[in-house]
């Protein structure tokens, strides 16, 4: 229960670090709009209203329960002892945020970051949800996530946990590092999209019986590519005050971070813009937005990490494999995922934590990493699933059969997006 | 099927860190051979739900 020694933050790098994470939501704003988009036109309210709520339940309940499981950096945690060596696995912080307002600056932003995070993280697997995910699922879905299992990770990962100490008691490199959520955030959506997609499974008419999968194209292209510049600047933001509070990174190397955030997400869209190009003769708009979106989750776990190449070299086999995965789950896997999180957020960020093991220069890193990543796949994907299909049994994650038929909008809200346009019938439920 | 793949994960997450206590940091390698090994069972449990998923899914195609 000894709390970990962490050097306190100047004063400029507080600000620095404040005004980084003011401007970290442009990420979750970003992300609700490609969600947005890669609906249907008839779900269209619903899916950003979603975004919303579930935004406003994750803040909540991580207040409530959430940020006490995490703790801080700095702060008591509850530790047991195992082969001689201490296992930190859950915070003990003040009950409700108590004394937050006097508490060090680090331990203020460190919690400022994990609300942003828990944020990002429970809106991914509403996109994949997409067009049969009820709305109150998709809150409950959040509220699960920001109560147990981002707490847990978070923990592991950034507080102190047992994970970020892989370097001091296992001498391997510096520990897990993952400065900006790759892991807490992004491929902790991206599994949680697997189960939301496992559990509800997919939209009525998507795999019809003796046939190929069905075309089901997002309706709004200005809103996916729109969100992901706004994406860009949130995970500028992200990644950057995320090497400066969980790797104490001297404030002369941020500027680096957000070149190689931005050659990531560069090399990503080229190189997905060029196989969408090679394989149908033109490129893709949304499996491009998704390449751009992959490799700024690739570059989560690697910007603060690698030099300017590296992260470009990040970047294009990030776009490379995200128009492949996108087909594969969907035509070999049955897998509906209209948002592409799965090969987005769970795939981009596992190879973002395989990179920074990989281009790191300790000895060791890399199979720091590789524990952090069978921890995510051997124990947060089941533990997640399992809770889903509690969740689904007093929550029904899907809506029945006439609320997909005249689409999520007029089921749960009343009334559409653009109730001027005339929505077309969908050849799919004849 | 899925769930028989769910079960095998966490036995693949408990080999790795079995190998962090078993191999001491003099051992490297082998405990980085152990921890892949760890990783390959977690891959081959995917695998194994992935399978299932498609199973179920074959049956219930709308």
């Amino acid at each position: 229960m000894t709390p970990n020694a962490q050097p306190a933050l100047s004063e400029a790098t507080f600000a620095l670090a404040l005004v980084l994470l003011l401007l970290a939501p442009l990420a979750i704003a970003g992300l609700a709009l490609i969600n947005t988009g890669l609906g249907r036109s008839r779900s269209a309210a619903q899916s950003l209203l979603g975004g919303l709520a579930i935004v406003a339940v994750a803040a909540i309940v991580f207040a409530l329960i959430g940020a006490t499981l995490t703790g801080t950096s700095n702060g008591a945690s509850h530790i047991f002892h195992l082969s001689g060596k201490p296992w930190n696995w859950l915070g003990k912080g003040p009950f409700l945020l108590n004394g937050f307002a006097t508490a060090p600056a680090q331990s203020q932003l460190e919690i400022m970051f994990e609300f942003l995070a828990v944020a990002l993280a429970a809106i991914i697997p509403w996109g994949t949800g997409a067009d049969r995910l009820r709305l109150t699922a998709g809150c409950a879905i959040a509220a699960i996530l920001a109560a147990i299992v981002f707490p847990l990770l978070a923990r592991w990962v950034w507080a102190g946990g047992w994970l970020s100490q892989l370097g001091l008691n296992f001498s391997l490199g510096s520990g897990f590092l993952d400065p900006a959520g790759a892991a807490t955030i992004h491929v902790l959506g991206g599994l949680s999209a697997l189960a939301v997609t496992w559990t509800a499974g997919p939209r009525r008419g998507k795999f019809p019986q003796g046939g190929f999968a069905t075309a089901m194209p997002g309706h709004h292209a200005i809103y996916i590519l729109f969100g992901c510049l706004l994406a860009l600047s949130g995970w500028l933001a992200f990644n950057a005050a995320g090497a400066i509070l969980w790797m104490h990174a001297p404030l002369s190397t941020i500027p680096v971070t957000a070149i190689n955030t931005l050659l990531s997400a560069s090399g990503a869209v080229a190189a997905t813009f060029a196989v969408t190009r090679f394989r149908f003769g033109k490129p893709d708009a949304s499996l491009c937005a998704n390449g751009w979106l992959t490799g700024l989750v690739a570059s989560s776990a690697s910007a603060a990490l690698v030099t300017p190449m590296q992260a470009l070299v990040v970047g294009v086999v990030a776009g490379i494999m995200t128009p492949l995965l996108v087909e594969f789950l969907e035509l070999a896997v049955s897998i509906d995922d209209p948002s592409g999180a799965i090969s987005v957020h769970a795939a981009g960020g596992l190879w973002g934590l395989i990179a920074a093991g990989v281009f790191a220069p300790q000895p060791g890193q890399l199979v720091a990493q590789i524990v952090g990543i069978a921890t995510l796949l051997g124990l947060i994907l089941p533990l997640v699933y399992l809770l889903f299909l509690l969740l689904n049994r007093i929550i029904p994650f899907r809506v029945d059969p006439d609320g997909e038929r005249i689409g999520m909008d007029l089921h749960e809200l009343g009334g559409g997006a653009y109730p001027e346009f005339v929505i077309h019938r969908d050849d799919s439920y004849r | 099927m899925k769930f028989a793949g769910l079960l095998v994960m966490p036995a693949g997450f408990f080999l790795t860190i079995a190998a962090l206590i078993l191999f001491p940091a003099s051992h490297a390698s082998a405990r980085a051979a152990f921890v892949l090994c760890g990783l390959a069972v977690e891959a081959l449990g995917l695998v194994v739900a992935v399978r299932g998923h498609m199973e179920a899914q074959g049956k219930s195609r709308s």
